[in-house]
């Protein structure tokens, strides 16, 4: 399925500084659903390039970081295990960069 | 964004925005816990910063007033607003951008383009004030004199004083920073941690500098960064421009901030609490604070005979860079007798200590 991703706040600095990244991505072995939990260990994996710390603490995005999915805030969706589907645009913006 | 315009209810599981209960919720608020619609959103936002603009008589009728811009998301979000609210509630202000231009290549030129298109797009006139002519030195001149080690310090006194100078030459009469909940609520963590009681007791004011030369406030004072955030990132697409400083790790006030995030996840209201707990403190009558003086010099305000951004100029110009930095470097304020005073209360040491100064109060 394919996602849009969008990194901002200084993230894009991790990944090269590329701030939108459409991606192709597959639910993991075994499982029908893709969900936030298993973007972000794709995205640590396949697209961070630099001070994952930035980025992740645990299994988890860093707090202070802002995560929209399809411009909701991924706190009402279930946060990580929000599930995810074809064409969903997925923003991460840190607020740890100063104003 | 064309995707999230066609199916719009999928996520969130319908919840309903808990003020109109019509459109679906796209926030979860910090501050209360509500789960609310991007318009709703909105509204409440921009009517709490005037509220509190209200309370605390932020603003007289025919002000001139200076938006301290950096190109932030924060100071970004404050322009816009402001500009807004100007309209919106007659309150009659004369808005100015101002921006400090440190001469740092590659971070702070290419910010100052964003306040150049906040400029245009909320018709606000922009003056910008760079070190280079207020001191002489650009950041990147200074920290290839000095390295790379206290050059923290030098930014930001300079950038201090570079707002006031900023700010009377446009002849406002006060200036509004970008200040969010979570930095107040880090800055009385900070002030903590290095034993700052002068600070302690400023850091939460919503005014400060009434008796300096131009009183500065903080409208985002009760805002959470993270609704600021939001504000910027998706109502309204603002220009937004971040990077971190290139020379500045900055990694106490880091930490700081980090711990404060934490909380925040745990408990969203904490944060708003530590700014209580900043308000409530008492300073003991025994405390001696710093007595406010003038410097000999530029005149600015400064407790000690020559102010800080002097004796740093000092040793610039004169080849050693070090004065002004660390215990050894009272050559030009040594006045044991207030020195000793100094000392008692942490009024020196704590701008020593004071990492990057884009977050100064």
């Amino acid at each position: 399925m394919q996602l849009t991703l969008e990194f901002g706040g200084g993230l894009e600095l991790l990944c090269e500084s590329v701030k939108i990244h459409k991606v192709n991505v597959d639910p993991p072995n075994g499982t029908e659903k893709f969900i936030m939990k298993d973007l972000l260990s794709w995205v640590r994996t396949n697209l961070i390039k630099e001070r994952p710390e930035m980025f992740m603490k645990e299994d988890s995005v860093r707090p202070g970081v802002l995560v929209l999915v399809n411009d909701c805030d991924w706190e009402l969706s279930g946060q990580l295990d929000t599930t995810l589907e074809d064409k969903d645009v997925v923003v991460f913006i840190s607020t740890l960069h100063g104003g | 964004m064309e995707e999230a315009v066609t199916k719009p209810t999928k996520k969130g599981g319908g919840r309903l925005c808990c003020i109109c209960n019509q459109r679906r919720a796209a926030l979860k608020r910090p501050k209360t816990l509500e789960q609310i619609c991007r318009e709703c959103f909105y509204e409440v936002f921009e009517e709490e910063i005037h509220q509190v603009i209200v309370d605390n008589q932020l603003f007289k009728p025919g002000e001139r007033i200076a938006i301290g811009a950096s190109g932030g998301k924060d100071s970004t979000v404050l322009a816009c607003v402001l500009a807004e609210l100007n309209r919106r509630h007659n309150y009659g202000l004369d808005l100015f951008l101002l921006s400090v231009d440190e001469g740092i290549t590659g971070y702070r030129d290419d910010s100052l383009e964003t306040v150049k298109r906040n400029e245009v797009q909320y018709g606000l006139p922009l003056k910008i004030v760079s070190y280079k002519d207020l001191y002489g030195w650009t950041m990147d001149e200074i920290v290839k004199m000095i390295g790379l080690k206290n050059n923290c310090t030098f930014c930001g006194v300079f950038r201090r004083q570079a707002l006031d100078r900023g700010a009377s030459l446009l002849k406002v009469d006060k200036v509004a920073t970008g200040h969010n909940a979570d930095d107040i609520a880090e800055t009385v963590l900070l002030n903590i941690l290095r034993g700052d009681i002068a600070r302690l007791s400023r850091c939460t004011s919503i005014v400060t500098g009434e008796d300096g030369p131009i009183p500065r406030c903080k409208p985002f004072k009760y805002t959470y960064e993270k609704e600021i955030m939001f504000t910027y990132a998706y109502f309204k697409r603002l220009d937004y421009f971040s990077t971190e400083c290139i020379y500045s790790p900055n990694a106490y006030r880091g930490f700081a901030r980090e711990f404060i995030k934490d909380l925040e996840r745990i408990r969203p209201r904490a944060i708003l609490d530590i700014i209580k707990s900043g308000e409530d403190f008492r300073i003991s009558t025994s405390t001696k604070m710093p007595e406010q003086g003038t410097c000999e010099r530029c005149g600015y305000i400064s407790s000690q005979k020559w102010c800080k951004a002097c004796v740093l100029l000092e040793g610039l110009n004169r080849g050693l860079p070090k004065m002004g930095i660390g215990r050894s470097s009272r050559g030009l304020n040594n006045d044991p007798k207030k020195d000793k005073d100094i000392k008692q209360s942490n009024g020196t040491k704590s701008i020593e200590n004071k990492q990057c100064g884009s977050l100064d109060f």
